[in-house]
């Protein structure tokens, strides 16, 4: 099994800390999911920081910090080194966000931010596209996890492009990849997992459902199905019907 | 002197950023910050002086995804 900078994950999940009705909601959503990793962010303390930093800490996942809302390179390592001073961790989801309709990385801030942060030691999470020439750029600088979108963040349509994805999970077999963004339903995560993704990480899918701690669970579930559908060797397409009853021996009626 | 605390015209009279958010009650609280958009450590906050102008951003862990 690919690991995460040296780190095997309990479950495929990583579930968001936004947008939840209540903290206690988020709580019994990371209980109800499993999720193994939460995703966090650094904003200017307003008086509700402190209770949040420990709330976090006390779900008893790992934290990973990330670079949200910023649009160039130098925001996004400057976010990132004051994100590991205060978390206590080198993993870093970078984002460097290049459109604010769509929310698609800027593949150009991406790069120059990945290799910075990977050269001053970071353990850097790209949020990236499907893009196997920019991902093979990222890989050089230095990322040994890649972090491909399903869809714009936000959107719950799942995966926009499995061709794109395909190809990108087979040209790199031994980077560990996280489907990051626009998943919505749990189907989209099995798929990702059934697809050879190593583990997907999602919000609102969760945060917006109607019952976001059952909804936790769900996505609990389809991950930890896929994934034992992935190491279960699915069996190929074909374009005809093929019989799975035997024929010989049927009856001549 | 004047600063910009998180984007905020502030008066303040410590002369160090490590003075400075003890006067803002953040003495003991769990914040990165960063002055004139480079992250200073918390190692650096006792002697790094505050001018007139300076832009210091105090942060603190959010809701994230």
């Amino acid at each position: 099994m690919r690991d995460f900078y040296g780190v095997t994950l309990d479950s495929p999940l990583m579930l968001g800390t936004a947008q939840y009705p209540s903290p206690q909601v988020m709580q019994q959503a990371f209980a109800a999911s499993g999720a193994s990793v939460a995703t966090v962010s650094l904003r200017r303390e307003s008086g509700q920081g402190q209770a949040f930093g420990q709330m976090v800490r006390d779900l008893g996942v790992r934290i990973l910090p990330n670079t949200a809302g910023c649009y160039n390179a130098r925001e996004a390592i400057t976010t990132a080194r004051m994100a590991r001073e205060i978390f206590q961790t080198n993993w870093i989801k970078l984002e460097v966000i290049g459109h604010a309709d769509t929310l698609q990385p800027d593949p150009f801030g991406l790069l120059e931010a990945a290799e910075t942060l990977a050269a001053d030691g970071f353990d850097v999470f790209p949020y990236t596209t499907e893009d196997q020439v920019l991902a093979r750029r990222l890989v050089d600088a230095g990322c040994r996890v890649l972090m491909p979108w399903g869809a714009p963040i936000g959107s719950g349509m799942g995966l926009n492009n499995r061709h794109g994805l395909r190809s990108l999970r087979a040209a790199f077999p031994d980077i560990p990849m996280v489907i990051d963004a626009g998943l919505g339903l749990p189907s989209h995560a099995a798929d990702a997992l059934e697809m050879g993704f190593d583990a997907v990480l999602l919000n609102s899918a969760v945060a917006q459902a109607g019952d976001p701690v059952a909804m936790a669970r769900a996505f609990g579930l389809a991950v930890q199905a896929g994934a034992m559908a992935a190491g279960a060797d699915p069996m190929g397409v074909r374009d005809m019907g093929v019989p799975s009853t035997p024929l010989i021996g049927k009856a001549w009626l | 002197m004047k600063i910009e605390l998180n984007g905020t015209p502030h008066d303040i009279a410590a002369a160090t950023v490590a003075d400075a958010l003890a006067e803002l009650g953040w003495a003991d609280a769990r914040v990165a910050t960063a002055l004139n958009g480079d992250f200073l450590p918390a190692a650096a906050r006792a002697t790094q002086p505050l001018q007139d102008g300076d832009r210091l951003e105090v942060l603190a862990p959010m809701q994230g995804g």
